[in-house]
Order: C-alpha cells, then sequence, then structure tokens
C-alpha cells in the first residue's frame, strides 16, 4: 500500500517565535484522496496548508512526495526539503495546484481571464496561440464560464466567477494534488453551492488528490473523504469524515459539530 | 443468544461488541447503548433487529457501516477473500468495504445539491468500474420498477416527497449487488404498491446471497423479507439512574 503513497508528513511543525502555529501533524494521503483539516481560525490549519505545499518552511518534520519522474530530477516518494527550488517550483506549477480563498491573491488582476488560465501551459513551453486559447476556452467552459469572456479582466467578473476561473487556472496542467483554502468561505450561499458541486465532480473526474482547509462542516462532509480536526495547532482526532461528524469523540469535535446550526 | 455454528458461508461476525457515547460538553455524561453483542450473519439471511424504539438497532447498524466507532470488540467482514475488522480498519479500508462488499440503505437521503436522480443512482454501480452508459441503463430500470416518473430523473430529489425520495434511496442502495445490505426502514414512507416492490427487491437480493440486516417496523415487510430475528433487548447495559437523568 506505501509504493500508491503521494503524500507523507511526518511530525510537520512551524513556530512564530516560542508559539508553535501547528505542530506533530502526520497523516498520509494516497492519490484521488480529498482530506479536509477544520478548526476554527487561530487553529493552525492554514499554516499547516502552507507547509505542505512549500509556501512556509517547516521548523519540524518532514513533508515526502510521490513526484513523477521528469526532466528535473526522479519519481518517486522525495523529502522535499531536499528538492531543488528550480524543482520545487516546477512541483507547484505543475503537479501541484494552490486555490487561494481570495480569487484576487491567486489570480492575474491584470491580464485576461484566458492568459490567466493558460499562464501554467505558456510556463511549461506551450507557444502556439491557437492552441493556448482553444485550452484555455475548454477549461472556462469545465468550470462554467462562459468561453466568449476569454477576454475579459478578472476583475469584471463575479467573486464566483473570479473563485472558478482560480480553479481553471490550476486545473489546466491536470495536477495530482491541489491545495485549497477556504475555496467557499468568500461566497454567498448560493453560489458555494455551485463552486462545491462543481469541485466534487472535477475532483471526482480528474481523480485529484485534495487537502482542503475549511471552517465549514458541510463542506468537509460533501468534499472529503477523511478529515483532521485541528485545536490551537495540533490534530485533536482524525478519520473517516461521516465517522468524525457523526460519532466525534474528542470534546473540542463534538463542540464543533454540535455548534453547526440547521437551516 | 442467538448461537450459531460457525459456517463457511458465514459474511458478518460481531464479538463483543459495544457501544457507548460520551458526551464531554455534558461534563463527561456516559451513554450505553449496548455491550457484550455477539451476532453471525451468514449469506442469504434477512436478520432483522428488533427491540423496543431507543435499544440501539440504528447504532448496531452504523457500528456494522463504520459509521460508529464500537467502544468495544469487533466488527469483521467478509471482504473479498479475506476478513476485516471494521473496528481498526483504516478510513480507506472502510471506503473500500463500501464501494463493493456493504450496502446501507438509510431511512431518508442526503441529497446532493444538483446531482440528478439518475447520477445518484447510477453512481454506485459506476463507482465499482461500470460503464456509464451499463450504469445508467440500470438505474433506469430500477427506478421505472420502483414507479417513480420518467420526469423526475434528471432532476435533484431536494423537491420530492418523502415517498419518492425513499423510492431514490432504495434503488441507490439496492443497484449494485453487494454481499452484505443493512437496510434502515426501508419501506417507512411507501404506498402498499411500491412497498410491495421493495419487499420483492429485497427477497431477491436475499435469495441472491446477501446476507440482509435490517430495522422494519412493518409487521407485514418482516414476515416476507426476514429469515430470523435479532433481539438487541437482550445486549442492554445497565445504567445507574444518575445517568439516566442527564
Amino acid at each position: 500500500m506505501s509504493d500508491d503513497l503521494l503524500l507523507s508528513v511526518r511530525g510537520a511543525g512551524k513556530r512564530y517565535g516560542s508559539r508553535w502555529a501547528c505542530r506533530n501533524v502526520s497523516f498520509d494521503l494516497h492519490p484521488g484522496e480529498v482530506l479536509a483539516v477544520v478548526g476554527e481560525s487561530g487553529s493552525g490549519k492554514t499554516t499547516l496548508l502552507k507547509l505542505l505545499s512549500m509556501r512556509l518552511a517547516l521548523d519540524e518534520g518532514s513533508v515526502h512526495y510521490a513526484a513523477r519522474p521528469d526532466g528535473s530530477g526522479p519519481g518517486g516518494l522525495r523529502d522535499l526539503a531536499d528538492l531543488s527550488e528550480a524543482r520545487q517550483r516546477m512541483l507547484s506549477r505543475t503537479e501541484w495546484g494552490f486555490v487561494d480563498q481570495n480569487p484576487r491573491d491567486g489570480l492575474r488582476m491584470a491580464v485576461s481571464a484566458g492568459a490567466n488560465v493558460a499562464e501554467r501551459l505558456m510556463v511549461l513551453g506551450a507557444e502556439h496561440y491557437g492552441r493556448l486559447r482553444d485550452e484555455a476556452r475548454d477549461w472556462m467552459g469545465r468550470v462554467e464560464l462562459a468561453g466568449d469572456r476569454i477576454d475579459d479582466m478578472p476583475s469584471e467578473f463575479s467573486g464566483g466567477m473570479q473563485q472558478r476561473l482560480q480553479i481553471a487556472r490550476n486545473l489546466v496542467t491536470r495536477p495530482r494534488l491541489v491545495f485549497m483554502d477556504e475555496p467557499t468561505s468568500g461566497l454567498d450561499v448560493s453560489v458555494q453551492a455551485r463552486l462545491l458541486d462543481l469541485l466534487r465532480s472535477l475532483v471526482d473526474d480528474l481523480g485529484l488528490a485534495c487537502v482542503v482547509v475549511t471552517h465549514d462542516l458541510a463542506v468537509a462532509r460533501l468534499l472529503a473523504h477523511r478529515m483532521l480536526v485541528m485545536k490551537d495547532g495540533a490534530v485533536v482526532e482524525s478519520g473517516l469524515t461521516d465517522r468524525v461528524l457523526d460519532d466525534p469523540h474528542h470534546p473540542y469535535t463534538q463542540l464543533l459539530v454540535s455548534s453547526v446550526l440547521m437551516p | 443468544m442467538n448461537e450459531q455454528p460457525f459456517q463457511i458461508q458465514t459474511v458478518v461476525r460481531v464479538r463483543g461488541l459495544a457501544k457507548t457515547f460520551v458526551l464531554h460538553n455534558r461534563g463527561g455524561a456516559e451513554l450505553p447503548v449496548f455491550s457484550g453483542l455477539d451476532m453471525d450473519v451468514a449469506a442469504g439471511e434477512c436478520v432483522v433487529l428488533a427491540g423496543p424504539s431507543g435499544c440501539g438497532k440504528s447504532s448496531l447498524m452504523r457500528c456494522l457501516y463504520g459509521n460508529y466507532a464500537p467502544s468495544g470488540g469487533t466488527v469483521e467482514l467478509r471482504h473479498g477473500q479475506s476478513w476485516l475488522d471494521l473496528s481498526e480498519a483504516s478510513p480507506r479500508q472502510v471506503i473500500a468495504v463500501r464501494r463493493s462488499t456493504i450496502g446501507y440503505v438509510s431511512q431518508f437521503l442526503r441529497v446532493i445539491p444538483r446531482v440528478s436522480t439518475l447520477e445518484l443512482v447510477s453512481e454506485p454501480l459506476r463507482r465499482l468500474g461500470f460503464s456509464r452508459a451499463l450504469a445508467d441503463d440500470r438505474a433506469r430500470q430500477l427506478l421505472d420498477r420502483l414507479a417513480l416518473p420518467e420526469r423526475l430523473w434528471h432532476l435533484p430529489p431536494s423537491t420530492f416527497s418523502g415517498g419518492e425520495q425513499q423510492r431514490v434511496n432504495v434503488a441507490r442502495g439496492l443497484i449494485a449487488p453487494r454481499p452484505v445490505l443493512l437496510l434502515d426502514e426501508p419501506t417507512a414512507s411507501l404506498d402498499p404498491r411500491n412497498r410491495q416492490t421493495v419487499v420483492d427487491l429485497i427477497g431477491r437480493a436475499r435469495d441472491d446471497g446477501a446476507a440482509i440486516i435490517g430495522i422494519f417496523h412493518d409487521a407485514e415487510v418482516r414476515d416476507a423479507v426476514a429469515t430470523r430475528s435479532f433481539d438487541l433487548g437482550t445486549c442492554r447495559p445497565q445504567r445507574a439512574p444518575e445517568e439516566m437523568a442527564t
């Protein structure tokens, strides 16, 4: 079973001064598996996501990733800290995606929608303008954006559309692992449902592995196979999503689950 | 209690199963549901869970599905060629068991926004690797048999009546052939005709060799499908009076 691991996290920790933002986090992720990380603000879940995606450096522990063998190095489970900067950059532009909570952080606001979607392909060396446009239009369609808006600027799009554009921008290189930071929480409830459904089917169709940080238990229920519950920088409970939500064991998880208001 | 010699065709083997809820935000109050529960279920059996309401029938079903973590004991299932203990299985193993070995028809349908009825019903077959065309075809047959009007098939079931949702749930639960089926009141909100269809489908699955464990409050349904009953009343732990009060 271990040979089909995608990500292996052991004792991951990050410290700000004397305070640990997160510590002792360990888990394995397999291809196609969706893991939700839930907890309240300040629980360390976003810090964890940044550690996993190399946006922040670890102070403790390790993250191993099973890269595809390519021109910049061999495949197999490798310690991310040992990869060259060039290889790290290549990974985060091809095999990985990162969906920011605020689409303005993940998009280039000064270039068109089509250029946003095609950027990763250009980084990989694609040059044929017509083909790039076709690919961009195709991905805009897959995230339910009208193809005739390919030349519009992201600022002309609504929040929900910007978020879908950010998703298309990330998926265009067919990544194997996507990190998402509160992907739906800046959106109106009706827009959230549509985005969630879109994410659910894309994750399913593409066999994506995901780590989704969310404070919304309904998002975890709908998208994730497994979840981690974080509090004060530590994982207090983990397991199959419906087991954790329907039979929570840790006092904090019980509080979290019982605090949700049902409409 | 329900002694049965160990046989090769046993597919569910429960030993010393206990479930107690600990409510940490209620001063650590303990709610014992059952303990010391032993049960064997063989292929082709339909075991109806008996006992008064609140005795833990649904909790047992949820333990058998890996939805509740047992407080003690084991829940072993025949999964493929080997046995797997759900009480210590990893999330991935539980997901694999649910895909190919165990089906669950709950009392209420969990509706997913924007997912059509047809897609919802055919999904378990597609997850097993069947083509979309074949899975959709089978879903149509089943929905037709359950008399769900064709104009509803392409709509998400969120606006359907209770009985319509229940039939969608039954179709989704029974579409894939699975060796173990858990049925929690699958006929509760159905009219007599549809109830009879569901009874026929359950009987067919049983005769095809599925091991079925169910909660059926309707005596007619129970008599039509059950091969024996299992009384949870005997597995009830003693509760201290002060715990009863919380």
